[in-house]
């Protein structure tokens, strides 16, 4: 047995948000979190909403805080995506052996809540905007492809396979008291074209994350490393964009190119 | 308020994107409305790559169109048009170049050009990747030049009608799920690509959303589905969650063993061994359970062992990253060590709805294009990597053709009140819906909605799956009225409320069913064996009798079945042999 402890408010009727307990039977080998939300709306509360599309860590639906522990609540508590946390590996035994799990699921941080876990994106994708997230070159295009070594290519590994889930903004203090901060998953974005052999925009990208709310302003925390779905290290892609930006200063102090 | 644009594209896929990013090119207003949000869609869950003919591989050097257009006809089980084949794999190496100079990531070789591997039923090595993220890495691409481009989406807007007078479309009534209101967008044409129905299945490897409400709106308009009895099985999705193990393990050198440990394949197609095309291996799998030569588990079923693990971890890390995630995530063990446990699962719909190779359907003003649309370019078997070039190549098309209709149409002028008309006829058929057809009262229905999409999940697994016969289907085709007769007495919450997904779910069943319909007719109707489509009772296939398409149309008793001939250019039917 299970006890979902699901974060709910409906900003149209509640005044206050609260956690509402849900007991979901253990459903076999490979329950996952999001199967057991998929259990409450569809047998226990209709009303439930939260956010879900693949089932299989790859559309960035599902980023949410959750915390399990086999008793007192709030251990191992971290941002992920629902449809991959196994329950069996938060809850060692709950599955197959009678162990009551207590689950804790919250929305992800820093960002409105719409509607229980659903959270409001607008601030999140405006700042992914704002980067300029796409490829920029005054190159003439080639008849076929770019030419680009594996060794360019490798220069963006990782860094190309963000979800834009959300769990590194959620997770990021500096995200909580700075709404302006354009947060890991933008400046990752900015890196990821920054180092790309293909993008000629150095400056350009340089002034649009060289600022106040940009790569400076990570605290370098590395919660962002930690909670990352996808294994991407969002911190020292920023960390490789300050130095990119520190030398271009230095090299304009000293006059060369 | 109401919204207006020239071009509306439902879907926020690579076809849709696609299509948004042509039509705005060409100098219209374009607006995208997706029921997620476009980074979310299922295009991004493509793993092993995209067919072109672009010979960069050592051993592919006398690849060309042609025979890329013979091999995909040939996959087909000759039920392709070849005309549209054509089309597709003369566009493909520039789709390639073009999505390259967007930035689209696509792993290397050393020489620098776009690597390419191995896929099934390919005579080269044929399929562009970026390790097995391929469709992530597209997606991303496309939804960086919207953003470029300045291109309005409009987030969780789920489609759920069309606006059609005298055969023209102008519009569609759509639920906005953030305010729970349901709202009217006019536009001069309308570009559905909402990809497929696999979640009528419950052993999927699709997305949850994949449910086919795209092609039931279409299909309801009055635009018939072609070929829906052609449904692809994957040979390998990991047991339980039928997540995909892409192609790309095989065309890397996987192999597939039983319980002997036998390379079971060479028995089915001794040449091209687990590169066959993907319905000779899922069968073959499926021989190979049925015959008690696979594993048991008891609660997955039966499956086999796709084994990379003499790939080495080097090339299994570099090119096959995304699979080691997943067997890590949901099955605990490491594909570098271990054989990972596989079993055939639904996975693409051949079918759809019915388009010319533009993207137009029979209602003017309507296109269709990628996974939900049916040109045809796959007939009755599609092949690995021709899913992602199709979206492309005529998610482009559908949104040039669109643009030049808007473009060179006199403005038409509309019935005022019809926008209107036909949100009231929404409002009052979910007020209907949400009654549980009771006398006046919300939620008076008795039905859980979740039950009989279990239910349909169950039946189509059981009944309309790699091998068929007519009393199995016969079966399925009453059990599927009994529950669309349940569905009347369907259990829901009000209309108007904010994130109220129960209702989205409960539209999605409703076009489940609707689909499934057409899909279990087309099966019972083609005594035949072609491409996925296997009949025990018809094992030949037909070519005096079937070389044809399946069209199924939309009529309040059901759907009513029709036929057309397939178009064959330079490539006469012959046996297929692997």
């Amino acid at each position: 047995m299970l006890n979902f402890h699901v974060f709910r408010f409906d900003p149209s009727k509640d005044k206050e948000s609260r956690f509402d307990r849900f007991e979901v039977p253990s459903l076999g080998s490979g329950m996952t979190v999001l199967d057991g939300l998929y259990y409450i709306l569809e047998n226990l509360d209709q009303t439930l909403a939260f956010r879900s599309s693949c089932r299989a860590g790859a559309c960035g639906s599902c980023a949410m805080h959750i915390s399990a522990g086999g008793g007192a609540l709030g251990g191992n508590g971290q941002y992920r995506l629902a449809c991959n946390t196994l329950i069996e590996t938060l809850i060692p035994g709950a599955i197959n052996n009678n162990v009551t799990g207590q689950i804790m699921i919250r929305p992800l941080a820093h960002l409105p809540v719409l509607k229980d876990l659903v959270v409001d994106l607008t601030n999140f994708f405006r700042h992914y905007e704002t980067i300029k997230p796409y490829l920029i070159t005054t190159a003439s295009l080639p008849d076929k492809e770019f030419i680009q070594s594996t060794k360019q290519r490798k220069k963006i590994d990782k860094m190309i396979d963000c979800i834009l889930c959300g769990a590194c903004y959620g997770s990021c203090p500096v995200a909580a008291g700075r709404p302006d901060y354009l947060g890991p998953h933008a400046l990752l974005k900015a890196a990821r074209f920054l180092f790309d052999s293909r993008d000629t925009a150095d400056e350009e990208r340089i002034k649009l994350v060289g600022h106040n709310a940009g790569a400076f302003r990570c605290h370098t925390i590395f919660n962002c490393q930690q909670v990352c779905p996808k294994d991407i290290d969002p911190a020292g892609a920023i960390a490789r964009l300050k130095m990119k930006i520190i030398l271009d200063k230095l090299r304009r102090f000293f006059g060369r190119s | 308020m109401i919204k207006r644009c020239d071009v509306l594209v439902v879907g926020g896929g690579l076809a849709g994107l696609r299509a948004a990013l042509e039509a705005q090119a060409n100098g219209l207003n374009v607006v995208i409305a997706s029921k997620l949000y476009p980074v979310r869609s299922h295009s991004g869950a493509a793993q092993g790559g995209i067919n072109a003919a672009l010979a960069t591989h050592p051993a592919g050097q006398n690849d060309n169109p042609g025979l890329h257009a013979f091999d995909t006809v040939k996959g087909s089980d000759y039920l392709a048009d070849q005309d549209a084949v054509e089309i597709m794999t003369a566009a493909a190496p520039d789709v390639i170049y073009q999505l390259d100079h967007w930035g689209c990531p696509f792993s290397r070789l050393a020489n620098g050009r776009v690597a390419q591997r191995p896929f099934g039923g390919a005579g080269f090595p044929r399929t562009c990747y970026g390790a097995d993220k391929t469709g992530h890495y597209i997606l991303q691409t496309l939804y960086e030049q919207v953003i470029k481009n300045h291109i309005e989406t409009l987030n969780e807007w789920l489609v759920i009608s069309l606006i059609v007078e005298n055969k023209t479309c102008s519009g569609v009534i759509a639920f906005n799920l953030q305010s729970g209101q349901l709202e009217i967008i006019e536009a001069g044409a309308v570009i559905v690509a909402t990809g497929g129905s696999g979640r009528i299945y419950g052993k999927s490897s699709n997305a949850f959303t994949s449910t086919g409400l795209g092609m039931a709106i279409a299909y309801r308009a009055g635009v018939p589905l072609k070929d829906m009895e052609f449904i692809q099985f994957h040979p390998t999705t990991i047991i339980g969650k039928n997540i995909l193990m892409t192609e790309g393990c095989r065309g890397e050198g996987g192999y597939l063993v039983n319980k002997n440990n036998e390379r079971f394949m060479k028995k089915y197609a001794p040449d091209k061994m687990e590169l066959a095309p993907r319905d000779i291996v899922s069968r073959s799998i499926q021989t190979e359970i049925n015959e008690g030569l696979g594993f048991t588990d008891p609660a997955f079923g039966g499956y086999v062992y796709l084994d990379i693990r003499h790939l080495g971890a080097d090339k299994i890390t570099e090119r096959l990253p995304g699979v080691v995630e997943i067997c890590t995530d949901f099955l605990g063990i490491n594909p570098i060590k271990e054989p990972i446990p596989v079993q055939p699962g639904q996975h693409y719909t051949m079918g759809g709805i019915d388009t010319d190779k533009d993207g137009v359907t029979e209602v003017q003003g309507l296109y269709a294009a990628g996974e939900c649309a049916c040109v045809s370019v796959h007939g009755a078997n599609r092949l690995g990597g021709n899913s992602l070039l199709e979206t492309l190549v005529f998610g482009q098309r559908a949104g040039a053709h669109a643009a030049q209709y808007v473009a060179g149409r006199a403005k038409q002028k509309f019935n005022e009140s019809l926008p209107d008309y036909f949100l009231k006829q929404q409002e009052s058929r979910l007020q209907q819906l949400t009654m549980g057809a009771g006398p006046d009262k919300i939620g008076a229905g008795t039905e859980n909605p979740y039950q009989i999409r279990n239910e349909l999940n169950k039946t189509m697994d059981a009944l309309v799956g790699i091998f068929r016969t007519e009393s199995d289907l016969k079966y399925a085709l009453s059990g599927i009225e009994a529950l669309k007769q349940r569905f009347r007495k369907i259990k829901a919450p009000g209309i108007f409320s904010s994130f109220n997904y129960h209702l989205l779910w409960v539209l999605e069943l409703e076009g489940n069913l609707d689909v499934a319909e057409a899909i279990v007719k087309g099966a019972l109707a083609r005594r035949e064996s072609r491409g996925s489509h296997s009949r025990r009772d018809f094992p030949k296939r037909d070519d005096v009798h079937w070389l044809k398409h399946t069209l199924a149309t939309y009529t309040k008793e059901g759907a009513v079945l029709s036929d057309r001939p397939v178009t064959i250019t330079k490539f006469q039917p012959q046996e297929r042999k692997y």
